[in-house]
């Protein structure tokens, strides 16, 4: 068991870092295209979505299979996240603002949509400050509820998505749909199968 | 002659059931011609669309898509222009896709010659100009012109064209004539944007007369010394360089004179982000973009942005027209 722990981690590691490579080695080659700002952006963003609900699919999963090993990955997977959306952040005050603060500033200010990716984003900083084991030991059941800022978060991330596109929603759209249907998973087995739930405690019980 | 018939080989084996009709026969090849000028134009068109099929072999020789004579003007001297990959590689044209890179893949099927222009309207008589007699209403000019998005990034682009105004004095308006529309091509079967309703189409543009009549608003014909690649509006478009890039409308088939201001197909689809006017303003915002200042593209990863200027920086030619209006209003 530990042994393919060890390996699924290995193999989340392998996984997450494959995007940031892959930017390193297309801006090394010239390979970034016309507007190679708004590629990095691009490209961080979608995979802080990708980790976002990676890490919201582990308890939909746990609950349709019985299967925790997924949640055993999930702060990895949040970590992950978090790489991303500091990459994401990175790359807009710094390749895009040339930390010009007045104008991000009135950037973050002025327009909808950069206000709630701000906004999502600020809310993770508590979260992946409290993710080792002596925070959650600290904050004990206040822990849990801390966490769940996770749903906000998602939501705001998604409308960032959705916000920013000019016309074509198509690709916001499809992450919608993911996450409706993660919501949705949830919301079903809290209310219409308790029998799910006993086993689910069960085996938390023998984690 | 003689004729080795082996059992296998033998014609009268064929039953007839197993001859291909001849009008499937013609149907696959050509569907096998379709089929593979889009996986050549797929595989060619990114990396150098200036060797992509394109039926405008009127204008030029052989394998040569060169615009042979056009005078250079003043503007634009000193700004480094915008590689021509970016240029053509780089685009919003929403008929043939929504994504930047859309526009060079799948344009290749567009065919731009033969290609008419209907005049109508409030004109003395509705009448119909031809791409080669239109290249002819006045003499080619190359005009290095910023060209600024409304999504905050901007290029600087050798463009070869006409003045708008030659194309008017000879369409010969009547007095009612207070705007002009522009109707860009909407043809399905070869834009495959255009077969999702994306935006209301065909895509409509307009212009007051004034804005018209400036001697800064060409019609395009060509870029980078050679005929205007698909994907950049081919084979003729409007460019206003002090407004915003939306306002330059593409493959226009038909211009209508009109005495009440157009309704324009983005002010349509979201009259809170997008005005009739569009002029580039750094002091007016856009809900979604930051326009005080911009992404030159081609500048880099660590070049950051720069500056907008007022009216794109043309603000010595076009001001006056704005003269006592309410800008923030009338954005």
């Amino acid at each position: 068991m530990k042994k393919q722990i060890l390996y699924s981690k290995a193999g989340v590691w392998i996984f997450a870092l494959f995007p940031i490579i892959r930017l390193i080695w297309l801006g090394i080659n010239d390979g970034l295209g016309a507007n190679p700002v708004e590629f990095v952006e691009r490209s961080t963003g979608t995979w802080t979505l990708v980790f976002l609900l990676l890490t919201l699919t582990a308890t939909p999963f746990r609950l349709v299979t019985g299967e925790v090993w997924l949640i055993r990955l999930r702060r990895l997977l949040g970590l992950w996240m978090f790489f991303y959306a500091c990459l994401h952040i990175a790359a807009y005050v710094w390749l895009d603002y040339g930390f010009y603060w007045p104008d991000i500033v009135n950037d973050i200010v002025k327009h909808p949509f950069v206000i709630v990716g701000f906004g999502a984003f600020m809310l993770t900083i508590p979260l992946a400050a409290t993710s080792n084991q002596v925070m959650m030991k600290r904050l004990k059941s206040n822990w849990k509820k801390l966490h769940q800022l996770i749903y906000l978060i998602a939501i705001l991330a998604i409308l960032h998505f959705w916000w920013l596109v000019k016309k074509d929603v198509t690709e916001p759209l499809y992450y919608s749909l993911a996450l409706a249907c993660l919501f949705a998973i949830r919301l079903y087995f809290k209310y219409n199968r308790p029998i799910g739930r006993n086993k689910i405690a069960s085996n938390n019980m023998l984690m | 002659m003689l004729i080795i018939n082996t059992s296998k080989s033998n014609p009268s084996n064929i039953r007839p059931s197993e001859i291909t009709p001849k009008q499937n026969f013609e149907d696959r090849r050509a569907w096998l011609k379709v089929a593979s000028s889009m996986l050549l134009s797929s595989a060619v068109l990114p990396s150098n669309s200036a060797f992509a099929a394109n039926p405008n072999d009127k204008y030029f020789t052989k394998n040569d898509k060169r615009i042979g004579a056009y005078s250079k003007s003043h503007f634009g001297v000193g700004e480094k222009l915008t590689n021509y990959k970016d240029v053509t590689t780089y685009n919003n044209y929403y008929e043939f896709g929504t994504d930047k890179s859309d526009p060079a893949i799948h344009s290749a099927l567009f065919k731009t010659h033969p290609w008419n222009i209907s005049i109508e309207g409030e004109v003395k008589k509705s009448k119909i100009i031809g791409i080669d007699d239109l290249m002819k209403l006045a003499p080619l000019e190359e005009r290095i012109y910023r060209h600024r998005c409304v999504e905050a990034w901007s290029m600087v682009v050798p463009w070869i064209g006409i003045p708008l105004a030659s194309l008017i004095s000879w369409a010969q308006p009547t007095g009612n004539a207070k705007y002009i529309e522009f109707i860009s091509a909407n043809d399905p079967l070869t834009m495959p944007g255009a077969r999702v309703p994306m935006l209301d189409w065909p895509y409509i543009e307009g212009l007051r007369m004034d804005e018209a009549m400036n001697p800064l608003t060409i019609l395009v014909l060509g870029l980078y010394g050679e005929v205007l690649p698909n994907q950049n509006g081919a084979p003729v478009r409007l460019v206003v360089p002090w407004k915003y890039g939306f306002k330059g409308a593409k493959s226009i088939v038909k211009i209508r004179f009109v005495e009440k201001m157009p309704i324009t197909t983005w002010a349509k689809a979201n009259p809170r982000e997008y005005g009739f006017y569009a002029n580039v303003n750094p002091d007016v915002d856009h809900p979604r973009w930051t326009q005080s200042s911009e992404k030159r593209i081609g500048a880099g990863l660590f070049a950051g942005r720069v500056k907008t200027l007022m009216f794109n920086g043309y603000a010595e030619h076009v001001s006056q027209m704005y003269a006592g209006m309410d800008l923030k209003k009338n954005f």
